[in-house]
């Protein structure tokens, strides 16, 4: 079963549209990056699912059913701008918060006391927001996201804020819920949280959906059958109908890096035949389009042709 | 339902719990009693250990004698007035009192030598002594005598009823009314503003601080705001239910403590036992204890039940419809300092309210322009009340009160729509114009 499915979604406000006949579907137990530069309608989208805002037309479906008000009880939302009552204490707040989201006053306390434990910030109860620092408070701004144990969990730029070690921190609970059942989706323009955690993207950009799926299957589109070997001396010659020579670079001494295009239909195997003969190869590798390169090429319209071809597709 | 009741228990603890409540609540009944007594403490014991003053009375006529009062203390002179002044100015006394041999029918010519300025107080004393003697004196001459006087000077108290429809005749008394209606108009005038601008600020801060975006998308902002008002609604009746019980029973509990000591008492009872003794003085008397009688009577006539339930009405009515708008205004805005442009124009209605109850309702409680304050929902909490005393016809006071439940309905649906996109516009530039366009937009 699918998490979520949106099916063409649309917002306008009256100078522009933040969202245009939007589909997603995100798979259940998947952690799911939602990319796009700033001002493509993430946001709106993310608002539309918490309910905050109604879209002007277009359905959601969760976990199977239409999305109702009820449905806030099953999603933690952890917004992009941060925000907590300054004067109210740690555990104040969390019992309140979680008490909106449904849970019953003893079910939340026994929680509280969970994951101010797992973060080892047990002292923190009758500590006021407004005392805590930057990274403390964002801290409890997770707990009071994921305390309802919701099936759907939105992380709006979740690692902003943090220091590497928090980070990580957060990231091993963020893995964790994801062993528990628990869908993710990730909101964010850091490229490295989606290769690392990410298993299935969309990309938003101007208020369209210009790509969706798999992580794996993305990148594989998007490989322009380029190779990458590494050889020592710095010649050797390969018929121009067959490939095209896209940069040599020495590493050292009479060791060289040279990236290749191969025309379409040829398989790497066929390249490592012919070059062997040819040359001392140290290294072979296909050169796989990185997340930051996609994104960069989709959202500035300048791909190469694969790119220009999929855009078309899509 | 079950959210708006966490959200008003939030707002509700949040408030009563703090130090700066707790403080506020008690300090101010005990600020005005404490006043009250501190300064009657101070005024007794002044009155207490003055001395009375010497005043040196150089008297050509002949014909004035004073006294010894706590005050004063009149010490005779006889010597010629550059003489008096030579004696006087060697003592320490207060004043050196000249009255040249005056014509009683044109007192002229008095004067009085003091060291320093002294108050009017004591020269009004003065004056008054001297003007009781010529008093007496042309009584004298005119021999008139005290009972003749008193004849010729008619008391006249009107004793006020209102006429029912049933012909019933029922007593009342408009200085009361009066009163009430003051009292009571100030009080919503003060609440509303008061509770009002603190759920602007509540709002203001939960847009700032963006926990705003958390909270709704756990509830409607319908809902949010309207647990923020009823949250402040209830911290305002607490507060207000604990300063009345305190300043009563500190008020009472001060004044009869200090009342005894009075001097004011002291005087009646001394005049009292004067009185007793004097048959005129008695028949006085006896007529200003009937006076007493009917002005008890007066305030048992006075429909205080029906007064409090409307008070009550009004109270909560007045308050849910500012509150609403005071709401809206500050979802539309990022700071307190913006909230004024939009402040201002929301207060205006309750300030007409509060000036037409001086300027129309205690003056004349029934003519048209006291009809329409009072029937209007955005002036007729602070009206009703001012008026509700004097005597309402009940359709126009159950008018008002439909008018008013519609009015705050109104202004509540209003703000609803201003506030759910305003909470989570931040950084606009914010005017009418884009205010009409959030209530416009669908959602």
């Amino acid at each position: 079963m699918d998490a979520l499915i949106v099916r063409n979604v649309s917002k306008r406000y009256t100078n522009h549209t933040a969202l245009d006949s939007v589909n997603i579907t995100i798979p259940e137990k998947s952690i799911y990056g939602l990319l796009g530069p700033n001002g493509a309608g993430k946001t709106t989208l993310i608002r539309i699912i918490n309910q905050i805002i109604n879209s002007d037309s277009g359905d959601i479906t969760i976990f199977g059913e239409t999305l109702q008000p009820k449905h806030v009880e099953i999603i933690g939302y952890l917004p992009e701008e941060r925000g907590l009552y300054k004067k109210m204490k740690v555990g104040d707040q969390l019992l309140y918060l979680a008490q909106l989201k449904g849970l019953s006053r003893s079910d939340a306390l026994t929680r509280i006391k969970v994951w101010l434990d797992k973060f080892e910030i047990r002292d923190w109860w009758h500590k006021k927001v407004e005392d805590l620092s930057k990274g403390m408070a964002q801290k409890v701004q997770f707990i009071s996201t994921v305390l309802h144990e919701p099936r759907l969990i939105i992380l709006d730029e979740p690692f902003s804020g943090f220091d590497p070690v928090n980070a990580q921190l957060i990231t091993e609970q963020i893995l964790a819920l994801k062993e528990k059942g628990c869908t993710i989706i990730f909101s964010t323009h850091r490229m490295e949280t989606v290769e690392s955690l990410c298993d299935h993207i969309a990309l938003i950009n101007k208020s369209k959906k210009i790509l969706e799926g798999p992580k794996k299957q993305v990148k594989d589109q998007f490989k322009s059958n380029t190779f990458i070997i590494e050889h020592r001396g710095n010649h050797f010659l390969l018929s121009a109908d067959r490939y095209e020579l896209v940069k040599q670079e020495r590493i050292e001494d009479d060791l060289f890096s040279t990236t290749i295009k191969a025309k379409e239909g040829i398989k790497g195997n066929e390249v490592i035949r012919e070059i062997i003969d040819i040359t001392e190869v140290h290294g072979f590798q296909e050169k796989v389009p990185s997340m930051a390169d996609i994104f960069i090429s989709l959202v500035k319209g300048e791909g190469d042709d694969a790119l220009k071809k999929h855009l078309l597709e899509v | 339902m079950n959210k708006i009741w966490l959200i008003i228990q939030r707002e509700f603890l949040n408030r009563v719990l703090k130090k700066s409540f707790l403080i506020t609540t008690i300090l101010v009944p005990l600020i005005f009693p404490a006043l009250i007594g501190g300064l009657a403490y101070v005024a007794i014991k002044d009155a207490e250990s003055a001395e009375a003053d010497v005043v040196h009375v150089l008297d050509e006529s002949k014909q004035f004698t004073f006294e010894d009062s706590k005050r004063f203390k009149f010490v005779p002179i006889d010597q010629s007035l550059e003489e008096a002044k030579k004696i006087y100015n060697a003592t320490n006394d207060f004043a050196l009192l000249y009255i040249p041999n005056l014509d009683i029918n044109k007192p002229e010519g008095v004067l009085l030598f003091t060291k320093e300025n002294p108050s009017i107080d004591k020269v009004g004393d003065l004056e008054s002594k001297i003007e009781t003697r010529i008093h007496d004196l042309k009584l004298k001459e005119y021999n008139i005598d005290e009972a003749t006087l008193k004849s010729l000077k008619p008391q006249v108290n009107l004793k006020q009823f209102n006429l029912t429809d049933t012909g019933e005749a029922k007593s009342s008394n408009s200085g009361m009314l009066y009163g009430l209606g003051f009292g009571l108009g100030i009080l919503i005038y003060m609440f509303v503003l008061i509770y009002g601008i603190q759920i602007m600020n509540g709002v203001i801060d939960e847009k700032t601080s963006k926990v705003v975006e958390v909270v709704i998308s756990s509830v409607k902002p319908f809902q949010l705001m309207l647990g923020k008002i009823l949250g402040i609604a209830s911290v305002g009746l607490l507060q207000f239910t604990i300063w009345i019980i305190l300043i009563s029973v500190l008020s009472s509990g001060t004044l009869a403590y200090f009342g005894l000591k009075m001097p004011q008492k002291q005087m009646m009872e001394q005049m009292t036992s004067q009185m007793n003794s004097d048959p005129q003085m008695k028949e006085a008397m006896d007529q200003q204890n009937s006076k007493v009688g009917q002005l008890l009577g007066n305030l048992s006539e006075i429909p205080f039940g029906k007064i409090a339930f409307v008070f009550v009405f009004y109270f909560l009515g007045g308050y849910l419809l500012y509150g609403a708008l005071f709401a809206a205004v500050g979802s539309a805005v990022d700071s307190q300092q913006e909230a004024q442009q939009f402040q201002f124009p929301v207060t205006i209605p309750l300030l007409i309210g509060y000036l037409g109850l001086f300027m129309f309702i205690l003056r004349d409680p029934h003519g048209s322009a006291s009809f329409w304050l009072s029937v209007i929902p955005f002036t007729s909490p602070v009206a009703m009340v001012g008026r509700i005393s004097f005597g309402v016809p009940s359709w126009e006071l159950a008018l008002s009160m439909v008018l008013l439940i519609g009015g705050f309905l109104l202004t509540t649906w209003v703000a609803g729509r201003i506030y759910r996109v305003g909470i989570l516009m931040t950084g606009t530039k914010v005017s009418y114009k884009v205010l009409a366009k959030w209530f416009m937009m669908k959602s």
